[in-house]
């Protein structure tokens, strides 16, 4: 209640907006501040693609029925292993207190750091997949689908990413932990993503697994937010 | 003092780990007896004396197995978000205690549907496994359980760890109708529900009603199994109170 003290509502219904747009600056500016960890994930992705021709088979055919799958898989791992440090910084020099204890409220500041990381590793991974597709001879008929099913599904990567960051941002070992956590979770935007990716190859119509990917996004957006928010307060104060 | 009524008197009073402790010291001895009971005469019906099948022959009796531990696993999901959520809007501790206590008997019915489930798909699907919506979402399931147990065991605080866990459990519930409608959202090898409440099963009487029993043995089984963890947790949490060392000094 002594929020509701010091703000008067009038001004703080104008400010709400103003919330997310200055946390989304702020965690873009330091993310751009720090061009190495952008670049991290995507040579990741790009070091992941290589293995598998290397590993498995380097043969164009072989390569081009696995491909939908090994993109996807490929950004998953970057994604997930972009989430340890999504809140750790933050944890580690009292911002994320501070952000709990302001009277704006956390579902915005959550949203907006979620929204920068997707910026700095999800956007770039789906803008470098075609470059992948071609390294493993992916039919350029699935190319559209391919970045069309990251571009929907790589938020949703983040957001349920960022529950497993938040529950463990308190603990000294949380990397592989995450892992752990979230894993299970990413398995249906997996199957959907490449299931996507596959159908475009094959020429079926992709609409269908779009808007299941679409569908997710949206849940997770209203969803997410909230359960992560609770996951820090408990994390933090615990 | 009327709107403070909404609640009856004992969901309150399941709140205190001491009067928790003590109904289900009462309780056990029904469920124990009842469970042994239900699971061994359903065990001996299913597998004596209800008719084979006419396609799948004998094989198909694992059914008494299979279908009532992948009801549990379920079951014992739900209830593990549901004890969490309490923990969490109540600060209840024995609902913490119960969900702790779900997730590592869930996980075990979890992995014996997994189990009974392949040994059934050999004969009759012809492979162990098969990628399929039922089967991949409830190994989704177990790595839920897997996942939380190791959230469990990674945080020292034992409050902090039963509300972390609460979060990951009441998110991981989305797949809980995932698992449901599997069988009817996707094409799928695997056959639809078993028991529905709408209608009645596609079997006959003389094999359906032994596997009701199975169920019901099962969660008798369950109630026992929780029970007596529940009881572990709460001894080992409330160590420091009087009344715990008051039961050790009359043993």
């Amino acid at each position: 209640m002594s929020e509701m003290a010091t703000n008067k509502p009038a001004t703080q219904d104008r400010r709400r907006p103003g919330t997310f747009r200055a946390a989304l600056k702020r965690d873009l500016l330091l993310a751009f501040r720090n061009r190495r960890d952008l670049v991290n994930p995507l040579v990741f992705f790009l070091m992941v693609a290589t293995l598998f021709p290397l590993g498995v088979s380097p043969e164009p055919t072989f390569l081009a029925e696995l491909a939908p799958g090994l993109v996807w898989v490929a950004a998953l791992l970057a994604t997930l292993l972009s989430m340890d440090s999504l809140f750790r910084a933050d944890y580690e020099d009292g911002t994320l207190e501070q952000a709990l204890l302001s009277p704006q409220p956390l579902i915005l500041v959550v949203l907006a750091r979620v929204t920068a990381h997707w910026v700095m590793t999800g956007l770039p991974l789906t803008l470098m997949a075609p470059l992948l597709g071609l390294m493993l001879f992916l039919p350029s008929e699935g190319m559209p689908g391919l970045m069309l099913s990251l571009l929907l599904g790589t938020p949703t990567l983040s957001l349920i990413g960022a529950i497993g960051a938040a529950l463990t941002v308190g603990l000294r070992k949380g990397g592989m932990l995450i892992s752990l956590l979230v894993l299970p979770l990413y398995i249906p935007v997996l199957i959907f993503g490449s299931g996507a990716v596959q159908a475009a190859v094959t020429g079926l119509p992709l609409a269908g697994y779009l808007a299941l990917l679409g569908a997710m996004l949206a849940l997770g957006l209203v969803l997410a937010p909230l359960a992560i928010a609770a996951a820090l307060r408990i994390s933090v104060s615990g | 003092m009327a709107e403070k009524k909404w609640m009856p008197r004992w969901f309150y009073q399941l709140a205190s780990p001491r009067w928790c402790y003590g109904i289900t010291g009462k309780l056990l001895p029904i469920f124990a007896p009842l469970a042994l009971a239900l699971l061994l005469g359903g065990t001996v019906w299913a597998l004596l004396f209800a008719p084979a099948d006419y396609q799948q022959g004998n094989s198909f009796r694992i059914i008494y197995i299979h279908v009532p531990s992948a009801i549990l696993a379920q079951s014992c999901y739900m209830l593990m978000a549901i004890a969490g959520a309490i923990g969490l809007i109540w600060k209840m501790k024995v609902a913490d205690m119960v969900a702790k206590s779900c997730a590592p008997i869930g996980a075990s019915m979890a992995l014996l549907a997994l189990a009974t489930g392949a040994i059934w798909g050999k004969p009759t699907w012809g492979s162990w496994w098969v990628w399929d919506a039922r089967l991949t979402s409830m190994l989704i399931l177990l790595f839920l359980y897997f996942g939380i147990m190791a959230l469990h065991a990674a945080i020292e605080d034992a409050t902090t760890a039963a509300q972390s866990t609460a979060v990951l459990a009441l998110v991981g519930l989305v797949n809980i109708p995932i698992i449901k409608y599997s069988v009817e959202w996707w094409n799928t090898l695997h056959q639809p529900a078993t028991f529905k409440l709408t209608e009645r099963p596609a079997m006959p009487a003389e094999m359906w009603v032994p596997l009701l029993v199975m169920v019901l043995g099962f969660y008798c089984f369950f109630a026992v199994t929780l029970m007596l963890r529940l009881r572990h947790e709460i001894l080992g949490r409330e160590r420091r109170s009087g009344w715990v060392r008051e039961l050790v000094e009359q043993r």
